[in-house]
């Protein structure tokens, strides 16, 4: 079996997003190369040549700019079948969503989203996922011989780089798509913040729709003191209280940090979808009946507006 | 424009608690069915596109809804009909004989029928989280996608400039049609979709419509086909197979502190994470 990690870039360095797919290899124990897609991408390859692959391969054209599924997915899709590779994994963030279909489509794989667990039975592989917003898991098989999957991060922790230098070997480019020629790059509006990103960070914040308008004001003393990064319920996002990219849940952003703080989140199935999997839980709610405290391993039956602040003078102590 | 609606009917979220695993399988008996929440968000977003918001009664182009299903998956579509959209086909297949994969390539067939400019679908269907037919289908077709749409804006009826809900932000693509746009939640806000049929500074209500009384009972007699799943493929192998399901680990009881200071101790003292 042979494996090829779709890795993820940050302007001209891997995302942590890559060295969950990178574990996933790891934990099925077959050998792996690690695709590096973009331009300008020489320090990333020379980065993800530190994590004991067999091969880093570099896709690096001025037309990889941008990461559009349209562009990406011909190149993943050739590299896979040039390496005669079985697995093709990327790591289930809006990146990997985005393009991993497309690149199963061309190699005729099947593919599975969003794996949490891995077994590998002697070659045979059952993936676990997660469905009906994780009421339940599913084991499942992909049947086709060559298989796509994208990776769960929080599932997967992140990869330490093992040493050692993989060789590093440039790929040529298919002939575009003529779908690529039909999508054009226009603008990104990335969200500043010096905060950690949601799928790294050890300490989580979140805010649901109880924080209204003063969200920011309540939540950013509180997260800076842990240095943690924030998190929110749709609800909130939805309002407008807190921008959409800081959605935690079934359809947002699925985190496990040590310690998640939801505070006047309810705890609908859909956003305890995102957080479950967080190693220790914290509710703050007025409300003793609301379903966030079936999951909290520490519940606080409290206004938020006072026990933040609260919170925020407790820890400074 | 003419655009297509992908829509499945999934056991109600807000029932997903209860659950049923038994043999291995999920048991569906006794949840509610309900249109998969992004799939009406495409459907509201497909109306958007083809009406003048102030005047939607009149349709400025074709919204047609597909499903895939038993008969009694015929009620979803009536419902999509009576909230505007003008026709509806019905491929008849069972939920366990079809996987993303082979939905996404019996959709191709229907495309090339159909013709439509755009086809508008849910990101992902919230039964099977599997997020993947919008982009397995824009690949079949050759077609350029937009995944995770939280705002469209048709500037005319060739391009769409769309701007996805990513992890880091918002990244806006313009696609030209036809292609595939995969819808999030965000884009049945006020004034997520600007249609140019409709005046800049008029604003939607905040969701999706509602069917009014006549409009549910006018849709009884709007067009519903039927297909055959064998006409738009032969090959119906899956690719995806499940052997097992269970439930989430539970989590173990947590415990109810009385005072901030109390939580704070028992974070730094018991869960040793401050
Ligand atoms: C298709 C679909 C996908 C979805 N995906 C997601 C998702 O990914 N993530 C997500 O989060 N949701 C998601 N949802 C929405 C989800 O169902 C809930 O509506 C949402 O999580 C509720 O957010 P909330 O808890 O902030 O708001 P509410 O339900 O309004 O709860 C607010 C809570 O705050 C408490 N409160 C109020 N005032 C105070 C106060 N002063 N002090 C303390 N507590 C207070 C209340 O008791 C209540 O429990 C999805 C829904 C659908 C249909």
């Amino acid at each position: 079996m042979n494996i090829l990690v779709i890795a993820e870039l940050h302007e001209d360095s891997l995302r942590k997003s890559t060295h969950s797919a990178i574990t996933f290899a790891k934990n099925v124990g077959a050998p792996f190369s690690i695709l590096v897609l973009g331009s300008g991408a020489d320090k990333a390859a020379q980065e993800a040549a530190t994590f004991g692959a067999q091969k880093v391969l570099v896709a690096d054209d001025a037309s990889l700019k941008d990461p559009l599924a349209e562009r990406y997915a011909p190149v993943v899709a050739q590299v896979a079948k040039a390496g005669n590779f079985d697995v093709v994994v990327v790591t289930a963030s809006s990146y990997g969503k985005d393009i991993a279909p497309r690149v199963a489509a061309k190699l005729g794989a099947g593919y599975a989203t969003d794996i949490s667990g891995v077994k590998n039975d002697g070659g045979k592989l059952t993936f676990k996922r997660p469905v009906y917003a994780g009421n339940a898991f599913g084991y499942c098989e992909v049947q086709t011989p060559v298989k796509v999957v994208s990776v769960r991060q929080s599932e997967f922790a992140a990869a330490e780089p093992s040493g050692g230098a993989s060789p590093v070997e440039k790929v040529a480019l298919p002939a575009a798509d003529p779908a690529a020629a039909r999508v054009e790059f226009v603008s990104l509006e990335a969200a500043k913040s010096e905060r950690p990103d949601l799928g790294e960070a050890k300490v989580i914040v979140s805010g649901g729709r109880a924080l209204k308008e003063r969200f920011a004001e309540v939540l950013d003393p509180l997260a800076n003191l842990l240095g943690a990064a924030v998190g929110a319920s749709r609800a909130a996002c939805d309002a407008g209280y807190a921008p959409p990219e800081l959605q935690v849940g079934q359809t947002g952003r699925v985190v496990a940090p040590q310690l998640y703080f939801a505070i006047g989140i309810s705890g609908a199935i859909q956003h305890l979808a995102g957080m479950k999997g967080s190693k220790n839980i914290v509710a703050i709610n007025k409300d003793p009946e609301a379903p966030i405290f079936q999951v909290a391993d520490y519940g606080l039956v409290q206004d938020l507006f006072t026990a933040v602040p609260e919170l925020i003078t407790e820890l400074k102590k | 424009m003419k655009v297509l609606v992908p829509l499945k009917r999934v056991s109600d979220p807000d029932n997903a608690n209860k659950i049923k695993i038994a043999g291995g399988k999920i048991d569906t008996t006794g949840l509610e069915w309900k249109p998969n929440p992004f799939d009406e968000y495409a459907v509201e977003t497909a109306l958007r596109l083809t009406e003048n918001g102030t005047n939607p009664k009149q349709r400025l182009g074709e919204v047609v809804v597909v499903t895939f299903g038993p008969k009694e998956t015929e009620m979803t579509l009536r419902a999509a009909l009576a909230t505007g959209a003008d026709r509806a086909i019905r491929i008849d297949a069972k939920d366990e004989d079809l996987d993303g994969d082979l939905v996404a390539r019996a959709l191709k067939a229907l495309v090339e029928k159909e013709k439509p400019d755009l086809v508008l679908a849910g990101k992902q269907a919230v039964d099977g989280d599997s997020n993947q037919v919008g982009q397995l289908l824009a690949e079949y077709l050759g077609w350029p996608q937009a995944t995770f749409a939280g705002t469209i804006k048709s500037e005319d009826d060739k391009s769409l400039v769309v701007g996805r809900e990513i992890d880091g932000g918002t990244l806006n693509v313009r696609v030209t049609l036809p292609a595939v746009v995969t819808v999030d939640l965000r884009i049945v806000a006020p004034k997520s979709v600007t249609s140019k049929h409709t005046p800049a500074t008029h604003n939607y209500a905040d969701g999706v419509r509602f069917a009014a009384l006549m409009a549910i009972m006018a849709a009884k007699k709007k067009p519903l086909a039927e297909v055959k799943l064998a006409d738009l493929t032969t090959d119906t192998a899956l690719k995806i197979k499940y052997s097992a399901f269970e439930p989430p680990a539970a989590r173990k009881a947590g415990v109810k502190v009385k005072t901030v200071a109390e939580l704070v101790q028992k974070l730094k003292t018991e869960a040793k994470v401050l």
